[in-house]
């Protein structure tokens, strides 16, 4: 449903593009003192997607939550890819998500029926993820904003994080980039293809499940979701907490075709620079990439796919699999021993 | 020559008001802008529609000087 109020024009900034960069949350939490307990075995460091406690030989407890303002006018879909965004850290992680709790701010002079489409989406994502919604919290604010704080389950000795990738693995990717270009595209109404957009906010609805599903069946050694930092902020991080290099062949990596004539014509998120700007140093671009690709890649995605790292053989199935349900999925790149730099994009 | 003042704005607002500066087809103009975001948005906007662009740090803002 549309309401009279464009959801979009409450928002200050779009989306996961609303993250605050990573460099700066590192600065500020750098010297708060931290409580070392063994349980926790992803955490520490506060850089992965989720934290993981371990209950018992068997069980570990995922715990995330990820919310942000409206990057859609339809409050049902704002609402779906919320909850969409939240889920997807703990599959992630390897996890299974079980519960959810709202987060939400609403306007003052939002209606009612809005508000309720919004936390419909966000039920509807929950269902389909097998995860309860127990209840939240919401206050008034300035502008809306939704999302979920979500509890989930892994066993311990299988728990993904995004520090674990091995030289020969290769990496897929289940998403195509350029969401956070072509939504800010059209918020500046110069992108009028509404055919486009209902493709991009679909595929920011679709959850990560079915790619998780499947991966999990196979050697994966490390996985992350591609979202505020763009694919290569998750992959810097990646690089950096594998200790390895990161090998891109740009022109395998999927994107929608839009995106670079919108990157052309200067219709860049914020925090594609704020991106840029943090793993740039780590990244080595062969300079027959244009620009707008480069752009492409910093470009922060709002409920991205799985950034997934495995061992070769796998790797080749899993895509194969993958590939019956998520057309989109590729195969983009692989992981060195630790070169150069981080990051090493070919043509 | 015309000079578009787009300081205190962020994306995408400064290429909107670029690229309605534009329609006028004259050879040079001057955008001002005061963040990194609206600087490099408009010198892509303003590069794909065939200018030149020259920046110029003033300050905390920045001149960005398009010519044809």
């Amino acid at each position: 449903m549309e309401t009279d109020v464009k959801l979009t024009k409450l928002a200050q900034c779009a989306g996961c593009g609303a993250k605050v960069g990573a460099g700066t949350l590192a600065k500020l939490l750098s010297d708060f003192p931290t409580r070392f307990d063994e349980r926790l075995i992803v955490g520490f460091d506060k850089s992965d997607d989720a934290s993981v406690y371990v209950i018992t030989e068997d069980t570990a407890l995922v715990q995330t939550i990820d919310f942000f303002p409206p990057i859609v006018d339809d409050p049902f879909m704002f609402g779906q890819i919320a909850a969409t965004n939240a889920l997807s850290d703990v599959y992630a992680m390897g996890g299974q998500p079980r519960l959810a709790l709202n987060v939400m701010c609403v306007t003052a002079d939002m209606d009612k029926a809005a508000t309720q489409e919004i936390l419909r989406g966000g039920y509807e994502k929950a269902y389909e993820a097998d995860t309860i919604i127990t209840g939240g919290h919401t206050i008034e604010n300035t502008q809306p904003l939704y999302g979920l704080a979500v509890s989930g389950f892994v066993h311990p000795k299988k728990v993904l994080t995004n520090s674990g990738a091995h030289p020969g693995d290769i990496l897929i990717l289940t998403k195509p980039l350029g969401v956070g270009i072509l939504t800010t595209a059209a918020k500046a109404e110069m992108l009028d293809d509404p055919a486009l957009m209902n493709r991009i906010y679909a595929q920011m609805a679709t959850l990560n499940k079915t790619a998780r599903d499947l991966m999990i069946r196979y050697e994966v050694h490390s996985c992350t979701d591609v979202t505020g930092f763009g694919l290569m902020g998750h992959s810097y991080e990646m690089a950096q907490g594998s200790n390895a290099t990161i090998h891109y062949n740009v022109s395998d990596i999927p994107y929608h075709k839009e995106a670079f004539e919108m990157a052309e014509m200067g219709l860049i998120p914020a925090g594609a620079y704020r991106n840029r700007h943090y793993a740039e140093a780590g990244v080595t671009a062969d300079p027959s990439i244009p620009l707008a690709m480069q752009d492409i890649l910093y470009d922060p995605q709002t409920s991205g796919g799985l950034l997934i790292a495995v061992k070769e053989e796998d790797g080749q199935k899993l895509i194969r699999e993958l590939k019956d349900s998520i057309p989109c999925a590729e195969i983009i790149g692989y992981v060195t021993e630790k070169q150069d730099n981080s990051i090493l994009l070919h043509p | 020559m015309k000079t578009v003042d787009a300081r205190g704005l962020s994306c995408p607002e400064p290429v909107i008001m670029t690229k309605k500066a534009l329609s006028s087809k004259d050879s040079r103009y001057e955008i001002l802008v005061d963040n990194v975001t609206a600087r490099e948005n408009v010198t892509r906007f303003a590069s794909h529609q065939g200018y030149q662009v020259a920046v110029t740090e003033q300050g905390d803002d920045y001149l960005l000087t398009l010519t044809k």
